[in-house]
């Protein structure tokens, strides 16, 4: 339950820290609320000549950082510094700026456009990285979310996830959408599409595919799709029911759970669908695996016990019953993933009536619970762990909604109309 | 009297299997399955129709086995209902039937689908028992994914408390 400030101490905020009006083509309506972390006031400049560009950049910085819940925006008022040499840094000290960011844009020939950014220490008067590429316009989101995660990187010393993509699924009327959006709701775009439900997406390793279960053949069946070429297949459509994948860290394979041996049980099978394998042996109900970042090891829900708890059991080349049991607070414990670092798991922990997300520290065994609403699923973390993304609930509406992995700061993100569930992060995007 | 009249069925049914692999494709049996499944058991009595499968004077056109919560135990008003179909696949041996079972919507969806499956393999576990080969009862879960109701309260969480038996052609 400790609240972890190393840096930037001493900046306690508010419960609203705004609400941002997102453009029309936004697929998702995004809405923060902060509630006392430690943010690093930011000032960030309108960047030269980026109001003539078809998106301007330092909205979409801006934004990211808000939304991370450790930023607060320093208005710069009528100062417009775009160079280093137009910088005076006793006016941002009065505004109460520690760190400022300013930059330039350069529409060239050919669509191009060259992009130039500063972020500046102001207490130190010194420049703390420069960055500069030249894009598409019409890819100046996407350098805008790079620039963000540099500075993010760069002030709290964690990786940025503004780059990176989700995954949902969205219920309208009797249609099932799975759709893949940027980070900050924007560019939805449909994966796939039916008339029967889609539960259960997750993304590869790599992020180029997506594994989902889909009922289109009246029974639960797991495919796995290609997001660039649109190719998908059943990789596991065996009698009875079979569902919940989960990637192995290498990408090459996928824990899914099968009722062909009778109950539910977790078994292995090649990302192609070959190579079928038993993980797990018990009388019980064992669901919902996670596999450990190493690949060693898998959590999971069973009720081996009489109640759903979450367990751990080693992964090696044949099926066992030996596993050792995690949670024990309560009597429904589910829905594990792992942290991106192997330390701690979120899960959903019954608590009376109402379905909450909670992390449980693997070693000291301490359990946090994150929320408070009346019944949140599928969590998962951001690839920095930083930020926990769930399903939840809004008078009778599925939305979005997305935790600190300290439970300071939340965010929820829901669409004009439709349900929207079962979220899934996807991995940091690679350099190019 | 039931083994007659089931015998009776089953030459009218062998009839109609012999003319089209499927059943006729205006079977309705989901409204049928959903109509009859709180009523209490029937007798069996009525004229013959072309189907048993769908005639609503038939056993056979009850689909639905209803559980308590949080329990896949078959309960004995179910169990006739349960057998009435396990000897049809036992007399006619080239139909299929598949079992969904199903939750109500509190909890884990994955978690939920893993119970549905308790509940169809209970209901297939009865069929085997009670004549079906293996072989013609897939057992399968929607989970909490096709509620019937999609109430928010504990009437509707009951109707969806629930496996359906169905045969091939009208799933």
């Amino acid at each position: 339950m400790q609240i972890c400030l190393r840096r930037f101490p001493g900046y306690i905020f508010v419960l609203l820290l705004s609400v941002i009006s997102a453009p029309l083509h936004a697929a998702l309506d995004i809405e923060i609320f902060g509630g006392g972390a430690a943010q690093i006031p930011i000032a960030i400049v309108p960047f030269a000549a980026e109001e003539r560009l078809s998106q301007s950049i330092t909205p979409v910085v801006s934004a990211d950082l808000q939304r991370s819940g450790l930023f607060r925006l320093v208005d710069p008022g009528g100062l417009r510094p775009h160079e280093p040499i137009e910088v005076s840094f006793p006016d941002w000290m009065n505004r109460g700026a520690s760190a400022l960011v300013i930059g330039s844009t350069t529409a060239l020939p050919g669509g191009q456009v060259a992009v130039r950014v500063r972020l500046m220490d102001v207490a130190k008067q010194a420049e703390l990285a420069v960055y500069a590429e030249t894009v598409p316009a019409e890819q100046l989101r996407a350098a805008a979310h790079r620039i963000a995660d540099l500075i993010y990187e760069k002030l709290t010393g964690d990786v940025g996830v503004f780059s990176t993509r989700i995954a949902y699924v969205v219920k309208q009327g009797k249609k099932y959408s799975l759709q893949v959006a940027d980070a900050d709701g924007f560019n939805a775009q449909p994966v796939i599409e039916y008339t029967e439900p889609i539960i259960s997406p997750t993304w590869s390793p790599d992020g180029s595919r997506l594994a989902y279960v889909s009922f289109e053949n009246k029974k639960p069946v797991v495919y796995v799709q290609t997001l660039a070429t649109r190719a998908r297949k059943a990789v596991a459509n065996f009698r009875g029911s079979n569902s919940a994948p989960a990637w192995s860290p290498d990408g090459k394979k996928l824990a899914v759970v099968l009722s062909l041996m009778g109950g539910s049980q977790i078994f292995l099978v090649n990302a192609d669908g070959s190579g079928l394998q038993r993980l797990s042996q018990s009388a019980g109900i064992d669901t919902e695996p996670s596999f450990s970042p190493d690949g060693q090891s898998i959590i999971f829900t069973s009720d081996r016990g009489g109640s759903p708890q979450i367990y751990r059991m080693a992964v090696t080349g044949r099926a066992s019953g030996t596993a050792e049991r995690l949670t024990f607070e309560g009597s429904y414990n589910v829905s594990p993933h792992y942290s991106p670092d192997g330390k701690s798991f979120v899960f959903v922990h019954r608590n009376g009536d109402r379905f909450n997300v909670a992390t449980q520290d693997l070693a000291t065994r301490q359990v946090q619970l994150l929320t408070n609403s009346q019944f949140d699923e599928s969590p998962s973390f951001a690839p920095n762990g930083k930020i926990i993304l769930y399903a939840s609930e809004v008078r009778g509406r599925g939305i979005l909604s997305a935790v600190s992995s300290d439970g300071k700061t939340r965010q929820q993100l829901s669409t004009q109309a439709g349900d929207i569930r079962e979220p899934a992060w996807g991995p940091l995007r690679r350099l190019q | 009297m039931k083994k007659i009249l089931s015998v009776l069925f089953i030459s009218v049914l062998s009839a109609c299997a012999s003319k089209t692999p499927q059943p006729s494709a205006d079977v309705e049996d989901r409204s049928a399955g959903a109509r009859t499944g709180m009523e209490t058991p029937r007798s069996g009595e009525g004229e013959p129709s072309l189907n048993p499968l769908t005639d609503p004077n038939n056993i056979l056109s009850r689909r639905s086995v209803y559980f308590d919560f949080d329990s896949y135990v078959v309960k004995d008003e179910y169990k006739s209902l349960v057998v009435a179909h396990a000897q049809y696949l036992r007399d006619n041996s080239n139909a299929k039937a598949m079992v969904q079972g199903n939750t109500d919507e509190r909890g884990s969806r994955e978690y939920n689908l893993a119970l549905g499956q308790r509940r169809s393999d209970a209901v297939k576990y009865v069929m085997t028992l009670s004549g079906a080969r293996e072989s013609q009862v897939e057992s399968v879960s929607l989970g909490e994914e096709k509620p019937r109701a999609t109430g928010h309260d504990e009437a509707s969480w009951a109707e969806n408390r629930r496996a359906d038996i169905r045969y091939q052609g009208d799933y």
